[in-house]
């Protein structure tokens, strides 16, 4: 990472509950974990409390469904990262890999209820431009989301525009692909707090 | 409905009001991406709208601008939140005018 701190500034406590992970998972900390445990009443703990309800708060939307989004908002900003961690969690939500894959290759085909489609193109749109319209949110309606799903959705485009960009600025190092297993079975068990 | 309104307010207010190594005025600058001075502009302005084109360069010249590791990890965490909560906000108007109604200002004075 671009920052020391970030890697090897972490107080005792912190560094043995990082060795313990190592031990425990046989697998490196992911830089994920690092960022949020540092100095972790300024940004790890408050936004750990907003990606959590987003992400397993009540919904209408699966768990698989808001995982996808995530990995969606990370595809379309360019974060490799988060596209890698949330494809596989949501591949681990919904028991199904090539769904994932189809949605990140090709939205308009891939094989998802209309609902979740419109939703999608729509948080694609609002992380490329940063902005969308009343149109852009008629469209997701009329494809048969509610306003509440909506809503639900634009949680967790928040937390992972901003997930991303600190990925990206920060530089997280990219493991493999086992690391991010074992980091999608943690969120799946555990959640994001 | 998932309702992430309370802890995002905590989550800014906590980032902008809190404690810091840099100054509140520093973190509100990169929280608007209106910070002016090189070369954290430039590294604030690209977290806020191109992070994927951050580079080693772009940390490197705020460190040597002055700044300690502390003090970039909060404008850094500053700036995105930032971005993603104007988008955010953006996106929550855009909806109060599809559907005629805005439940949020009730909501939040809760």
């Amino acid at each position: 990472m671009r920052l020391a701190i970030l890697d090897s500034g972490h107080g005792f406590g912190t560094r043995a509950l990082f060795a313990l992970i190592r031990m425990a998972s046989r697998q490196p900390v992911l830089d994920v974990i690092k960022l949020v445990k540092y100095r972790a009443d300024f940004y790890g703990t408050p936004m750990g409390a907003v990606t959590h309800e987003a992400m397993r708060g009540p919904s209408a939307w699966s768990v698989g469904d808001r995982e996808l989004m995530a990995a969606v908002v990370a595809k379309t900003s360019g974060c490799e990262w988060c596209t890698r961690a949330h494809s596989a969690v949501a591949q681990g939500a919904y028991r199904d890999a090539a769904k994932v894959s189809a949605v990140l290759c090709d939205l308009d085909t891939a094989p998802i209820e209309e609902p979740l489609r419109a939703t999608l193109r729509m948080l694609r749109k609002l992380t490329r431009e940063h902005a969308v319209d009343a149109d852009d949110m008629r469209a997701v309606l009329a494809a048969g989301a509610t306003r509440e799903q909506i809503e639900d959705a634009l949680a967790v485009c928040f937390a992972f525009n901003t997930v991303g960009r600190l990925a990206d600025a920060f530089g997280f190092f990219q493991p493999g692909p086992e690391v991010f297993e074992a980091g999608a079975k943690y969120l799946l068990a555990r959640g994001y707090r | 409905m998932s309702d992430i309104r309370k802890a995002r307010k905590v989550l800014v207010t906590r980032i902008l009001e809190g404690g810091g190594e840099a100054s509140r005025s520093q973190r509100r600058a990169a929280f608007d991406n209106a910070e002016t001075a090189e070369p954290v502009r430039t590294l604030i302005h690209k977290v806020a709208l191109h992070a994927h084109q951050v580079t080693d360069d772009d940390v490197a010249a705020a460190r040597k601008s002055g700044l300690n590791e502390d003090q970039i990890f909060e404008l850094v965490v500053c700036a995105a939140i930032g971005q993603a909560n104007r988008q955010h906000d953006s996106a929550l108007a855009a909806l109060a005018a599809a559907t005629g109604r805005n439940e949020h200002a009730p909501r939040d004075s809760r």
